[in-house]
């Protein structure tokens, strides 16, 4: 999901705004420890995947993560989670950071098309396996039929759960599950939403396995 | 987090060798293997857990679920919980194991937990997972502030006055009920432990949860063959309907011939300072008919022992219940 295709330079979303205005901060504030940051806009073709060779950080190690389909060869701290990684250094933020303890599923990706808790694996165990993201999914233009059902079905409030919801739901389609909605419910127990979403949220994932 | 190094080793004789220089593979720690992480990283971000280094086990060869030569099964120390909890063996002739595994956590945590990760699970005791608090499980000698605080969720079973925290396990409730065997690596040689005899009581020493030394790795565990026609039921009773630890579990394998049980195991959880298997239970129901007053006559047995606490006395009463209507549920299935 493009989260700035209405953007432009002298017309900025606020997305876009937040997100570029974000970047120069932490760069300037943390240029010592920053981490290497080596991708392209989302949707855009970038350089092939960039050298590591940005600033250095003491005790930073090199690690090619492969996030939808693109490969990213950075270098970061050890201690950093698979969701800091996505988020503060591919600059990846349509994956959420909740509880960062695994219990409120916020921060749901695929690895190697399972789905996971990204704050509570390391980036470095991922090394060169294969990372869906929110925003691998679809486009404003080409929704996931898992999008498209959350949107029918206003699958959502405030939206913070609503990428870990997705993800999760995606990934629950190639699982053993049963057909009721108890069974739905069992298999996503690991996403909350506080805004109580959940009659619509078993309702759109319904209706793409019906149709799937 | 406190930083620590990272490798992956190429192989389990390199990672043994380089565990085996560890102080402890007990809390405190200072080289832990890591697989899933999803007790481990958890622990680590609240500095409860504080390893200088990490051995990162995913790659090795140990994520494999096989029958054994003697008609039981093997399963890898990698493999994830959500593999064994659907693989079908498991289901048709272990159904127990993957009814304890499928009541435990999360789709996505158990696409990462791992066999021998949710062997060594750490408790959910708040006190231990509060590095303001003292607790004799994570610094030894600091005292034991839930056995006059908050120990509602906390055990009755295997207490000491050095610490009550209770084992959240499902899956080695499921897995005690089976007499699952816990096969180690050890820089020299190897080692075959029988479930009952792999985690410890607290005593005086509630940092020590394990038999495990320094080196040792768990490369597989262990099912003996089914039990013929036995009837299994893995019964988890808790706050919520999903996604909670148990208040109380209940783990049985019996077998009936005319109406009378022939063979029983049973272990709980929630309820014990380690996953707990019930000798008591099993011998009062063994030879009886398989009938209520029975259950219950073994469900007293199997908390004879049990020691409440300020806030968890009924977890007494809950276990019993639980243990009863598990045994009713299996022998009416």
């Amino acid at each position: 999901m493009r989260d700035d295709s209405s953007s432009s330079p002298s017309n900025p979303s606020r997305r876009a705004f937040l997100k570029t205005t974000g970047e120069t901060a932490v760069a300037t504030a943390v240029a010592a420890c920053a981490p290497v940051h080596a991708s392209s806009p989302p949707g855009q073709p970038g350089p092939p995947a960039a050298k590591a060779d940005g600033p250095s950080i003491a005790g930073a190690v090199p690690i090619t993560l492969r996030i939808n389909g693109k490969e990213h060869q950075l270098h970061i701290d050890p201690r950093t989670t698979l969701l800091d990684c996505i988020r503060e250094t591919v600059a990846l933020t349509g994956t959420k950071k909740g509880c960062d303890h695994g219990q409120c599923g916020a921060c749901t990706v695929h690895v190697n098309g399972r789905r996971v808790n990204s704050c509570l694996s390391l980036a470095l165990m991922h090394d060169g396996e294969e990372i869906t993201t929110i925003e691998g999914l679809g486009t404003p233009d080409a929704l996931h039929p898992m999008q498209e059902a959350f949107v029918a079905c206003d699958g959502y409030q405030c939206g913070y759960c609503t990428s870990g919801q997705i993800m999760s739901a995606v990934a629950l389609l190639k699982e053993p599950c049963g057909r009721s909605d108890a069974d739905v419910k069992e298999l996503m127990s690991g996403n909350i939403c506080r805004c109580g979403a959940y009659g619509n949220i078993v309702a759109a994932i319904q209706q793409v396995r019906k149709n799937h | 987090m406190k930083s620590f190094e990272f490798t992956r080793p190429e192989d389990a004789a390199t990672a043994i060798a380089t565990a085996a220089r560890a102080k402890t593979a007990q809390q405190g720690a200072d080289m832990r293997f890591v697989a899933g992480g999803t007790t481990l990283l958890d622990l680590m971000k609240l500095n409860v857990e504080t390893p200088a280094r990490l051995l990162d086990i995913n790659r090795l060869p140990l994520d494999k679920i096989e029958a054994t030569t003697d008609g039981g099964l093997k399963i890898g120390a990698t493999a994830r919980n959500s593999d064994l909890a659907y693989h079908p063996t498991v289901q048709r002739d272990y159904a127990v194991l993957s009814q304890a595994l499928l009541s435990g956590a999360t789709a996505q945590l158990r696409n990462m937990a791992t066999t021998a990760g949710n062997l060594l699970q750490r408790t959910r005791c708040m006190y231990f997972r509060d590095t303001a608090m003292p607790c004799n499980k994570r610094e030894p000698g600091t005292g034991c502030p839930a056995i006059t605080g908050s120990n509602r969720t906390l055990a009755v079973l295997g207490t000491s006055e050095h610490c009550i925290a209770t084992n959240p396990s499902d899956m080695c409730v499921a897995m005690a009920a089976l007499e699952a065997v816990i096969h180690v690596q050890r820089p020299k040689g190897s080692r075959a432990i029988p479930i009952g005899d792999f985690h410890l009581l607290p005593g005086k020493t509630p940092n020590r949860e394990t038999v495990l030394e320094p080196g040792d790795l768990i490369t597989h565990v262990t099912l003996p063959p089914p039990k013929d026609r036995s009837k299994q039921v893995y019964l988890k009773l808790r706050d919520r309907a999903s996604y909670e630890f148990a208040l109380a579990s209940a783990a049985v394998v019996i077998t009936i011939a005319d109406g009378t049980v022939t063979y029983a195991r049973v272990a709980l959880g929630g309820v014990g300072t380690k996953p707990w298997r019930s000798p008591e239970a099993e011998g009062a129901l063994v030879g009886k008919p398989a009938e209520v007053a029975n259950f219950r006559k073994a469900a007293e047995a199997a908390l004879r022992d049990a020691k409440p606490q300020s806030e968890n006395g009924f977890k007494i009463e809950l276990a019993k219940r639980c243990l009863a209507h598990a045994l009713q549920m299996a022998a009416t299935a």
